[in-house]
């Protein structure tokens, strides 16, 4: 077998001569710095390859290696905490052992080799074993409990353990023997292609949501654990704060966090504010659950396009473990620019606006990974996933953002305007759905309330007949119209103003539980019927106006803390007692 | 080595091949002498087996397939670094061009930089003073952020440039340095002149770095630009512990320059014909500011931008809004009013601002007074939106002092002028008195108690020379 060498470099796109040795997706070593990248078509005569670092420096004439294997992530305790590039390097690592610049032909292992785990060893000899099953687990953060599982592919008779103790992940800490006589050692990491989704038992239906705190996603647009949703919206619409607030507050076990071709002072962010935050419900740092894939906008391409698979993959292991796994994607447009961009250098032929015509399929494979799921050992877990969509120009009919919304079913259409009047979350009502809702209307009515999807309702249909009112009143002003329009335009301010607009930074509004959420909605339905039964006893909207009840309401979100809820019962009496007061 | 080439197999626009070239590297310089006794720069952009694509600096005119003799030199594209830069003026492609000689080296980079590890970035959080109200107040310039100016063809964005360098101030950190970057791309003479001239004037010529390269200059020269400029930023900041705010005008030009090279490497194009990497590209540009750990400078941004046909959603504003920290929004309607700087308050934003503000940073009452004047001042464009339907006077008395509120804004708070450099507590008064105009239960993003402390209608009426019987008089309407 003659050395295989570069023939052609075209940015990230090298190519071979003549190699018959190569095979789909394998993953390869470039040139004499061992650049990594990935074999991405085959012809009799050359190979194509597209180089996950850059190739400055690089010379025709040098040698490629195969690795006979497709790019894989590896998966083992010391994921959580940590911050990797898109092809799962540590970047902690790298900035230690090359300082602050990202050098080329960097070679650190994915997961740390020393540190030493308490591993819980849970089969003993003669144990039958299938692919999926737990053999061992540690402690891998005071969150959550790393459980090693036998490889999907493998499965056999324990013949070897190990006690219990501290070992590093590439110990071996058992040994079994499969139906051939095979034996085959196990440590407690294992390798797995980003490309391929880890199989499961059955996928179940969805009826839980992922409860975010977010008054206007968990009312009026609801995702559930196991699903998908969309954020687009123009730059400034705020879908990297949406993204950062649906991280540290939805009740997912896991977050995974993709920043794929964004902005390297948003990582830093979010590795400053994540190791402050201190998760409510454990009394821990956000950190301890979350695991950030951060391939800012300047890193290069080939490896953007590969964080989002890892990301996912990541998600996949610990939902195999058992967990409720959140996935942020920040943003896939960036990573379709990936696409596009290498798809160019390969001259294929461009469908619209210059995206390769695979386009819909990979996201549909993307999303696809999405489920509430059982796994092979019999364990139930979910990956969610939150794709934000940077559509450009903010023009939502561009082949991103189009074919997205076939594959999710939830959408937040972020709005500009309401991000120019500093409206946050700029979703806009109308625009924005959610097809969970009918799947997730026992679970609601079961653990929050009856009244809470009625209240939903109604809110939605306040609004939209706002959305019609606010027509006329553009055209011909607002004082034309009769009491009762007014007071509906004056409602759904109070719902804009008191309820859908959220304060991030407010110490109480940044989380609004469920029932709060519930109580919240019944004290603005409450005033909305008691102040048109006043209208129709003849008095004047100016006069219920005048009683200051609108202005009160609007504020109860912060003047209810969510920890005295019962507060909020005060309200009615006092609606009741204003109203009759009036002259 | 010492091998060089002689003649050329194509020449495509600013590309030429050669052929049977060893051991040539990818990105690598080459220097291609004509017979004619000049030399030119180029880059290897493209390598397949023995043959090279060379884009060529400076052009290629009068070259021809016999009449070259080219050298590979071995090396990417690099730039000779010294503290001596300070006050120099260098080409696009970072060769001197004031007849001062060669730039000692210190050492050389390549212009390309590398990307900078997020784990090693600190987050920016501490402020710049312009001294321009609508900037210091509302979109406030965080030390390390990029935050660009978005204008149009005939908008005042090289004055605002001008009066952000002269005025611009750190705080806190007294003895720091603080320096300007200043690369010119694809500028007209004059405006390249204008920029001379206003830093000569106000003293501060031996501070900046400056790059001309004119709009007649060759376009590859003018897709160097902002790395060498860069390149510098980063040395002076994260070796030298100094300050730095590099100014790039004009992006637009940039892109023009990416497209026409894109095209004539007869490459796919995408949205209006800009390549499809234009986002990578100008990531690669804009990410390079930033701090990094155990460095004590920072690099800052502002690049300009002129909106082609004032259209935001254009590619290039587009590209740049997704990758920068906020955005400056010159308005048409504004300048037309005279108003300077017309900065577009609504859709102007700094994403950096809400952690870089308040006490410790500029005052307390910060993000208060910010985010009540947005919502105010977007309150304005409702009214006015209306008012240009059913006419003023038609209006309701609320909307109506909305409007007076809103003129005021505008004449008092956006228009400051030229030489008027206000600091953080007159901007931030001033701000208070323009919402003190209004009735206070109007101001709902705000604290009470906050809103107590500062809010005085009486100070406001007599700043304003508003008459009280005015605004009752409305009110009664």
């Amino acid at each position: 077998m003659s050395e295989n060498v570069i023939y052609s470099i075209n940015g990230p796109v090298v190519t071979v001569k003549d190699a018959t040795d190569f095979s789909m997706l394998e993953m390869v070593y470039v040139g004499n710095k061992k650049l990594i990248g990935e074999v991405i078509s085959i012809t009799s005569h050359a190979t194509t390859i597209q180089v996950y670092e850059t190739t400055t420096g690089l010379k025709p004439g040098e040698p490629v290696y195969g690795t006979g294997q497709p790019i894989s992530a590896t998966l083992g305790p010391g994921i959580l905490r940590n911050i990797f590039d898109g092809i799962e390097r540590p970047l902690q690592e790298i900035a230690n052992e090359s300082g602050a610049f990202i050098p080329t032909g960097s070679n650190v292992s994915s997961l740390d080799e020393t540190a030493l785990w308490d591993v819980t060893l849970k089969v003993k000899v003669g144990d039958e074993i299938q692919g999926g099953d737990i053999y061992a687990t540690c402690p891998e953060t005071p969150l959550i409990e790393h459980r090693c599982m036998l490889l999907p592919t493998l499965s056999g008779k324990v013949i070897e353990v190990k006690p219990d103790g501290q070992y590093t992940i590439n110990d071996v800490i058992c040994k079994i023997e499969d139906e051939k006589g095979e034996v085959h050692e196990l440590t407690l990491c294992q390798k797995w292609p980003i490309k391929d989704p880890r199989p499961v038992k059955e996928r179940l239906p969805i009826s839980i949501p992922l409860v975010t705190g977010q008054r206007v996603i968990d009312t009026l647009f609801p995702i559930a654990k196991g699903g998908t949703a969309a954020i687009p919206g123009g730059f400034g619409t705020g879908k990297t704060m949406t993204q950062h607030q649906l991280a540290k507050w939805c009740d997912a076990d896991i977050i995974v966090y993709v920043g794929c071709g964004e902005r390297g002072n948003e990582m830093t962010q979010v590795l400053e504010e994540f190791s402050e935050l201190i998760d409510p419900k454990s009394n821990r740092p956000l950190t301890d659950r979350t695991v950030l894939i951060a391939n800012t906008s300047n890193m290069p391409v080939a490896a953007r396009e590969a964080s989002i698979y890892t990301g996912v993959t990541l998600a996949e292991y610990y939902r195999d473990m058992g967990y409720h796994v959140a996935i942020m994607a920040d943003s896939t447009s960036r990573w379709a620019e990936a696409l596009r961009e290498i798809s160019g250098r390969l001259e294929e032929m461009p469908a619209e606006e210059g995206f390769p015509a695979y386009l819909p399929s990979r996201l549909s494979q993307f999303y696809e990974r999405a489920g509430y799921m059982e796994n092979l050992n019999g364990s139930t877990g979910s990956v969610s996933i939150i794709g934000a969509v940077s559509p450009q120009g903010s023009d939502f009919s561009e082949p991103v953002t189009q074919n997205t919304k076939r594959f999710v079913r939830c959408f937040w259409a972020l709005d500009k305007s309401l991000a120019y009047a500093r409206h946050y979350y700029a979703i806009n009502w109308n625009e924005s759905y959610s097809e969970y809702v009918t799947d997730l209307a026992k679970w609601y009515e079961k653990n929050v309330g009856d009244q809470f999807l009625k209240d939903r309702q109604e809110l939605q249909a306040l609004l939209a007949e706002e959305t019609k009112l606010m027509e006329i009143v553009k055209l011909i002003g607002s004082d034309v119209l009769p009491d009762d329009q007014k007071l509906i335009i004056e409602i759904s301010r109070i719902i804009r103003v008191g309820y859908l607009q959220q304060n991030a930074f407010h110490k109480d509004d940044t989380y609004v539980p469920l029932v709060k959420q519930m109580k919240m909605m019944e004290v603005i339905l409450y005033l909305y019927h008691q102040a048109r039964s006043a209208l129709s006893e003849g008095k004047s909207i100016s006069s219920v106006l005048e009683t200051g009840l609108f202005d009160k309401v609007v504020k109860m979100k912060y003047d209810v803390p969510n920890d005295h809820i019962e507060m909020l019962d005060e309200y009615m009496p006092m609606i009741d007692d204003a109203i009759a007061h009036i002259q | 080595m010492g091998l060089q080439y002689i003649g050329l197999s194509e020449i495509n626009g600013p590309l030429v091949a050669i052929d049977h070239v060893v051991d040539a590297s990818y990105d690598e310089m080459v220097e291609i002498k004509v017979a004619d006794g000049t030399t030119r720069m180029g880059r290897i952009v493209q390598l397949e087996g023995q043959r090279a694509i060379v884009q060529v600096f400076e052009g290629t005119n009068k070259l021809s397939l016999t009449n070259t003799r080219t050298k590979l030199l071995g090396r990417p594209m690099e730039m000779p670094l010294s503290e001596e830069i300070l006050g120099r003026t260098f080409n696009g492609a970072g060769v001197p061009i004031d007849g001062l000689g060669e730039i000692y080296a210190e050492k050389r980079v390549d212009i390309n930089g590398q990307p900078l590890n997020p784990v090693s970035r600190v987050y920016p959080r501490n402020y710049i003073n312009t001294g321009i109200s609508s900037i210091d107040a509302l979109t406030t310039l965080i030390r390390g952020q990029k935050l660009p100016i978005f204008s149009g063809s005939g908008m005042p964005h090289n004055e605002l440039a001008v009066q952000i360098v002269k005025q611009a101030k750190i705080t806190g950190d007294e003895d720091a340095k603080f320096v300007i970057v200043f690369a010119a791309m694809g500028v007209k003479n004059d405006i390249a002149d204008y920029f001379k001239r206003s830093f000569e004037e106000a003293g501060v010529m031996e501070k900046v770095v400056m790059f001309i390269n004119l709009s007649n200059d060759p376009i590859i020269e003018r897709t160097l630009t902002p790395r060498c400029a860069l390149t510098c930023a980063e040395y002076l900041a994260y070796e030298h512990d100094m300050h730095v705010l590099v100014i790039m005008t004009d992006i637009t030009s940039y892109c023009e320059a990416l497209r026409e090279f894109s095209s004539s490497k007869g490459e796919i194009p995408g949205r209006k014909g800009y390549p499809g990497y234009l986002y990578s590209d100008l990531a690669s540009l804009y990410e390079r500011a930033g701090i990094i750990k155990g460095s004590k400078g920072s690099v800052t941004q502002i690049p300009i931008l002129t909106m082609p046909n004032d259209d935001i959603t254009h590619p290039i504003p587009d590209l740049t809004g997704y990758i920068t920290e906020g955005q400056i929004v010159l308005d048409r309607d504004l300048n037309q009013k005279g108003y300077y700087p017309p900065v577009g308050v609504l859709p102007s934003l700094s994403r950096l601002m809400k952690d870089g503000i308040g006490e410790g940073y500029t005052r307390k009452d910060h993000s208060d007074v910010s985010n009540q004047l947005f919502a105010c001042y977007a309150k304005v464009q409702d009214a006015r939106s209306l008012a240009s339907v059913i006419g003023e006077d038609e209006l309701s008395p609320t909307d109506k002092q909305y409007m007076s509120f809103g003129n005021l804004f505008e004449e008092h708070f956006i228009a400051q002028g030229a030489d008027v450099n206000r600091s953080i507590e007159e901007t931030l008064d001033l701000g208070w008195d323009l919402l003190s105009v209004l009735p206070m239960e109007e101001l709902d993003r705000i604290d009470d108690a906050v809103l107590k402390e500062h809010y005085d209608h009486q100070r406001a009426m007599e700043r304003f020379n508003l008459k009280e019987e005015k605004i009752i008089k409305e009110l009664n309407v």
